[in-house]
């Protein structure tokens, strides 16, 4: 009875049930814009980068390189709190969205080219034979293929990046987390963060179930 | 470019950063010990828990693999952390660490080794227990050495995902690497002591990103 009265207290239930739904909104469209530009930014890297450009491609590792080793939240802190000190004042949301759509970026590129390196040389050449551009023949022979074998990686990845939106209550964005954690200290009381766990399982649980379904639907097979 | 320097690559900063930040980094290097042998052993626990032919048992591992791949790992380390407390169970911010990052870790472990598992041929099951051998002796012997091997990238993988995630700690003030950075940058007015962290984690992370790359592409190419 009493870890219901900690975990599940109606009273605190009903005060911070408007709250923590306005916070879900953030949640959802700091998530939807970081997948657009990430998945989207990601694709056209790997088209570039399938130009084999050495100076360019050079760059491009680089930044995929930097982006998948870094802790997110270092990242965070350097631009929310170094910014401002060379003149560029970036708000929390934008720090959040910006990183995030960073780190997506690099690890769709390397998916991505990663389904571009396994389409074989043959497509490739007979793309080329049936008087196709190089262009034509990345657009519309590899990288449609290359997208397929990449759906199955690239959801998880997207469930994995998008969930790292919590870490904008570190720097106060007014997102699921941060807006339950200062409803617990407000209240007394557990509830709230209870609330936030049920507020993200509403979200990303039938994402997960989907990635499941998308695993089987799409696992490529040769 | 002054600016820039002396506000993210402030040499007389950092060295004075640096014996704070190196404390910092043995805490994340322990830490990192007892997350990944625990994730590890959890997760492969949980991986057969998840094949087994027991519903009850399948289902219970089903159930808690899709719901801590839902709920983002920094929401359930504040629940255990800040959470706990009000059901009576106070925990130093190491222990909730762990325990926080066991349940996400496991939970994306057990992924990884039911996805190798589940790629080793019915035949060398049945082969196996035709032979005479038990299901455990089958399943140590025969279903997972092959299984552990076609897994070794995405294990590595995730392991690089647990040392990024080890950075959360710095929230509930676990003075691991990035808090100790953290701390230093508001000591001294100025990030570059979190540039500096940024470069102890690349020292550590890129080279295992870079292995990652390389055997993705070697398999992309067989």
């Amino acid at each position: 009875m009493r870890f219901l009265e900690t975990f599940f207290n109606p009273a605190v239930i009903g005060q911070y049930l408007p709250d923590i739904f306005a916070a879900m909104w953030v949640t959802i469209y700091l998530a939807v814009a970081t997948v657009i530009t990430g998945v989207l930014l990601g694709g056209v890297l790997a088209c570039i980068r399938a130009a084999n450009l050495k100076v360019v491609n050079f760059f491009i590792i680089v930044f995929a390189d930097i982006m998948r080793a870094l802790p997110p939240l270092v990242l965070i802190l350097i631009l929310y709190f170094g910014m401002p000190s060379v003149g560029l004042s970036l708000s929390a949301e934008v720090v959040i969205w910006l990183v995030l759509s960073a780190v997506l970026t690099a690890f769709a590129e390397e998916i991505f080219w990663g389904g571009l390196t396994a389409v074989p040389a043959g497509q490739w050449e007979a793309g080329r034979a049936t008087g196709h551009s190089k262009f034509q023949t990345l657009i519309y022979i590899a990288l449609p293929q290359a997208v397929r074998m990449g759906i199955p990686p690239l959801v998880n990845r997207i469930l994995a990046t998008t969930k790292l939106t919590a870490l904008g209550s570190v720097i106060g964005v007014k997102e699921i987390l941060s807006v339950a954690s200062s409803a617990q200290s407000f209240s007394g009381s557990a509830t709230p963060l209870t609330m936030a766990a049920v507020a993200y399982m509403i979200i990303f649980i039938p994402a997960v179930i989907a990635s499941h379904w998308v695993e089987r639907r799409f696992s490529y097979k040769m | 470019m002054d600016m820039f320097l002396t506000t993210f690559f402030n040499i007389d900063i950092m060295m004075q950063a640096l014996p704070l930040l190196l404390k910092g980094a043995v805490t994340t290097l322990q830490l990192c010990a007892v997350v990944i042998i625990c994730g590890l052993f959890g997760g492969l626990m949980l991986a057969l828990g998840a094949l087994s032919p027991r519903g009850w048992l399948r289902w219970t591992s089903v159930i808690y693999i899709d719901l801590f791949r839902a709920i983002p790992p920094l929401v359930l380390l504040i629940f255990v952390y800040s959470g706990l407390p009000f059901a009576g169970l106070e925990l130093a911010p190491f222990s909730a660490v762990v325990i926080a990052f066991f349940m996400n870790n496991s939970a994306y472990f057990a992924e990884v080794f039911r996805a190798g598992i589940n790629a080793v041929p019915k035949g060398q099951t049945e082969a196996a227990r035709a032979t005479g051998l038990s299901p455990t002796q089958t399943m140590i012997h025969v279903v997972l050495p092959p299984a552990i091997r076609n897994v070794l990238p995405d294990l590595l993988s995730n392991t690089v995902e647990v040392v990024k995630l080890t950075s959360l700690a710095s929230v509930v003030s676990l003075s691991e690497l990035l808090y100790s950075a953290n701390m230093a940058r508001s000591v001294t007015y100025n990030a570059s002591p979190l540039v500096l962290a940024a470069l102890l984690y690349l020292a550590v992370l890129w080279p295992l990103v870079r292995v990652i790359s390389r055997y993705q592409r070697g398999l992309a190419v067989k």
